[in-house]
Parts: C-alpha cells; structure tokens; sequence
C-alpha cells in the first residue's frame, strides 16, 4: 500500500502522454515564418487592391464634387503653388501625386459657364481616425453650400451621424463661414455661423468644424485673390 | 458512423445559438455589442461582418493548428486573425467601396473582438476544419442575434424607429440614453437578468421533477 503511495508521487500520471517541449528556436523560428508570411500576403494584398482603391477615391471625389456645388456640370483643377491657384491639367496632377502632395481644389462651373463655387477637401482627426471632408464654397456670399464626408470611421451609430444624419447634413446647406465657425449644441442655433451638434457625437462635430475652419482659413484668400484676378483669365482657362 | 458524424456536427453547429451564445452566457466580445448595437442595422451589420471572419479564422487555424507549437499559438493566432481582417478590409475598399463605406469602422473592431481570438483557443485549435467551420458559424449567428436583439430594443427607445423608420411619429421624444453607452450597458444587463433568471426557473423545475 505504501509503496504504491510512493509511486504514485514519484511519476504522478495526468492520463495525457508528456508534451516534448520544442526548443527556443523552434518558438522563435516558428513565430519568425508567421510574421514574415503575414507582412508578405498584407503587402500582396495592399500592392493589388491599391490601385482600384485609388481609382475609387478619385471616382469618389468626382461624384463629391458634384454633389456639394448644386448645378456644376464641369469642374477645373486648381493647384496652389507659389502663394496663388494655377489652373492645371489633371494628368499633370497624377503624375505630380507620386512625389509631394499637390494643394488642390476644384472649381465647378454651371450649364453657363458660369462659376457655382469650389469644391474643398479637408482632413482631420476625428474621434476614431482622420475625417476627410469636402465642401463646396460659395467665394461670393462667403458660405459653404455643400457637404461630402469621405473617409469616416467614426463611431457606428454617434459619429458617423456626422454623414448619416440629414439634420446635421443641414447644417450646411447655408453656412456662413465668418468670421469663425462655430459650435451650438443641438436646438441652441441662433447664427447663421453656427453649426448644430449632434447628441452624443461632441467630439466627432467639433472635429468637423475643426476641419472646416482650417480648410476655410487656408483656402479663403487664395480664392478671394484668384477671384480678383483678371475676369478674362478665368475665360481663358475655360478656353 | 456517419449519423454520428452529423448528429457531432449539429451540435457543434447549433450550441452557439442558443446554450453557448457569446454575448448570453459566456459574455464574451462586449466591446462591439455594447459600441454598435444602438440600432438594428448596425447591429446586423456587425454581426454579419464578425461571422465572416469568425468562419474565416475558424477554418485556417485548424488548417494550421498542427503546425504551431502549444506555447506561442495565441500570438500566431493574433498574427493570423490580424492579417485576414485587413486583407478583408483591403479587398472591401478595392472591390465593394460603396460595402465598405458601411463597413469600415466596424472592420477595424472586429480584430479586438475576443470571440474570435476565444473560438479559435477553445475549438478550432483542437479540431478538424469542418467542425471549426460549422462552429464559427453557429457562433456567428449565434452573436448577429444578440445584437439584433439588443440593437431593437436600443433603436425603439433611443431613436424612436426601427430599420430606421419611425415608429411613433415625430410627438415621440426619443430616450437618447438608450442610443448612448449606457443605454448599451442598461439594455444587456436587463437582458443577462432575464436570461439568467430564465435559466435558474429551468434549473429549479427539473430539481421539482426530480423530487
């Protein structure tokens, strides 16, 4: 009896056979050959879909264009480039994407000609991620007169009110953009200056006013003096 | 042998559902059911996109359950899952953009959803790919259906509709809270009351029974 006892202590059996325990190297090789192959296919997967991803922004950013300028049926490229807005071509745009990224916003034109407004894009840190933004500009009354979110990945169902929340949306519609954008909470609107929060979302609206007065700060006077400019020279870019 | 085969692959199958659900009874992966469940079709939407990795992960897993040795398999697992969900997200933004609109907050929160990392130590870790299949699934629908559940009861009080169409007419003043992160916390514990509450009558009558 007792000897058995002491048996037992000696080899205590757990009914599952011993694990061999692999060697540090096999650990780290193993964990090694995972990384490696995991950065490869995310590289693979990233090289492939990177262009079709691309060609759906630029498809995206043409349909926003259009969509925050009521009436624009064509739109020109300006880019920023030594302290004024020169019109380009956009192919000339592509091929200046690879290196620095050009400051660019576009200008629409109605069915006669005329000019309806700019179409601005903006990005900032939102709540989750960077917030991308376009909105159309009317030089003339100083108002943003449309509103495209881009690029969201704000809370489901708070921040992405931000594009899914008509009451929201119409903030702006009509917003005059001086002499700041500024924030009110939900049903205390009384400017028309302010922009009406949402509920729940304060981080992800004021981001978005963040967003508009930097955009607007940064592109108001280009504008204002490109505008100022020769009238003729607008024609002639048209031509 | 092969009825057995079925009857073992029903049950991997439906014990998610219902007797294992992971938001019910084992409260797992609160993160995303307490963050997008404040209506319907976020909630569904959610689920949806989790099942589809669920499985995903599932299967390749089990494929190289083994392959990798015992002591550092959660990190290969984190490895594996991290990399399917964005090359998910990748082939979403390339091919569906308009889907992946929709989706892209809720791709990114699926990597911290430990369902997934919790299915694949628990079971795919330990069994043949097509029971790990057949258990992401019933996992997967299994969560999809709690947070539709919760996702109704969320939308109705905090936002007055459901599928987004109102349903007591614009008098109704919504419960905002409800839509809020408490509202998520207050909806799942009166849920997880009602459930368990469910379970002990269950537990009691079959101890009268046996009386």
């Amino acid at each position: 009896m007792e000897e058995n006892k002491n048996i037992e202590i000696n080899t205590p059996d757990t009914g599952i056979p011993e694990e061999k325990v692999p060697s540090s190297f096999r650990l780290i090789f193993t964990l090694g050959i995972a990384g490696f192959l995991a950065g490869l296919i995310m590289a693979g997967a990233y090289i492939y879909t990177k262009p079709m991803i691309d060609a759906n922004k630029a498809a995206a950013i043409e349909r926003a264009i259009y969509k925050v300028l009521p009436n624009c049926v064509s739109f020109k490229l300006l880019e920023f480039k030594e302290g004024k807005l020169t019109s380009i071509n956009p192919k000339e745009n592509k091929k200046a994407a690879k290196g620095e990224v050009p400051r660019l916003v576009y200008m629409g034109y109605d069915k006669s000609d005329r000019v309806v407004g700019f179409a601005i894009l903006g990005s900032e840190i939102g709540f989750a991620d960077v917030i991308t933004i376009m909105v159309g500009y009317d030089a003339n009354k100083k108002t943003i007169i449309g509103y495209e979110v881009l690029e969201c990945k704000e809370t489901p169902g708070l921040g992405d009110k931000i594009f899914k929340d008509p009451n929201f949306r119409k903030n702006f519609t009509a917003l005059l953009t001086e002499p700041d954008i500024l924030f009110a909470k939900k049903g205390e609107k009384h400017k028309d200056n302010e922009v009406e929060a949402i509920t729940g979302a304060t981080i992800s609206s004021k981001a978005v006013i963040r967003l508009l007065n930097n955009s607007m700060k940064e592109w108001k006077e280009p504008i204002n003096n490109f505008i100022k400019a020769d009238e003729n020279k607008i024609n002639e870019i048209k031509k | 042998m092969s009825q057995d085969n079925t009857s073992r692959a029903m049950e991997e199958f439906s014990k998610g559902l219902w007797k294992e659900n992971q938001i019910f009874v084992t409260i797992l992966g609160m993160c995303p059911s307490l963050a997008v469940t404040n209506s319907v079709i976020n909630g569904l939407a959610m689920g949806v996109a989790t099942t589809v990795v669920l499985i995903l992960s599932n299967l390749l897993i089990s494929l190289f359950r083994n392959v990798i040795p015992n002591q550092v398999r959660i990190t290969a697992f984190i490895i594996i899952i991290a990399t399917l969900v964005q090359v998910i997200d990748f082939l979403l933004a390339a091919l569906f953009p308009s889907i992946h609109k929709e989706l892209g907050a809720f791709i990114a929160l699926i990597v911290v959803n430990c369902i997934i990392l919790g299915r694949a130590e628990a079971f795919a870790a330990k069994n043949p790919p097509w029971l790990s299949v057949l258990d992401g699934t019933g996992m997967g629908i299994g969560f999809t259906f709690a947070l539709v559940v919760i996702g109704v009861i969320r939308e109705i009080l905090g936002n007055g509709s459901l599928f987004n169409i109102s349903l007591f007419g614009p008098k109704f003043e919504p419960w905002v809270i409800m839509i809020l992160p408490p509202g998520g916390f207050i909806t799942l514990g009166f849920l997880l009351l009602g459930f368990s509450w469910y379970a002990q009558r269950k537990i009691k009558k079959s101890q009268q029974k046996e009386k």
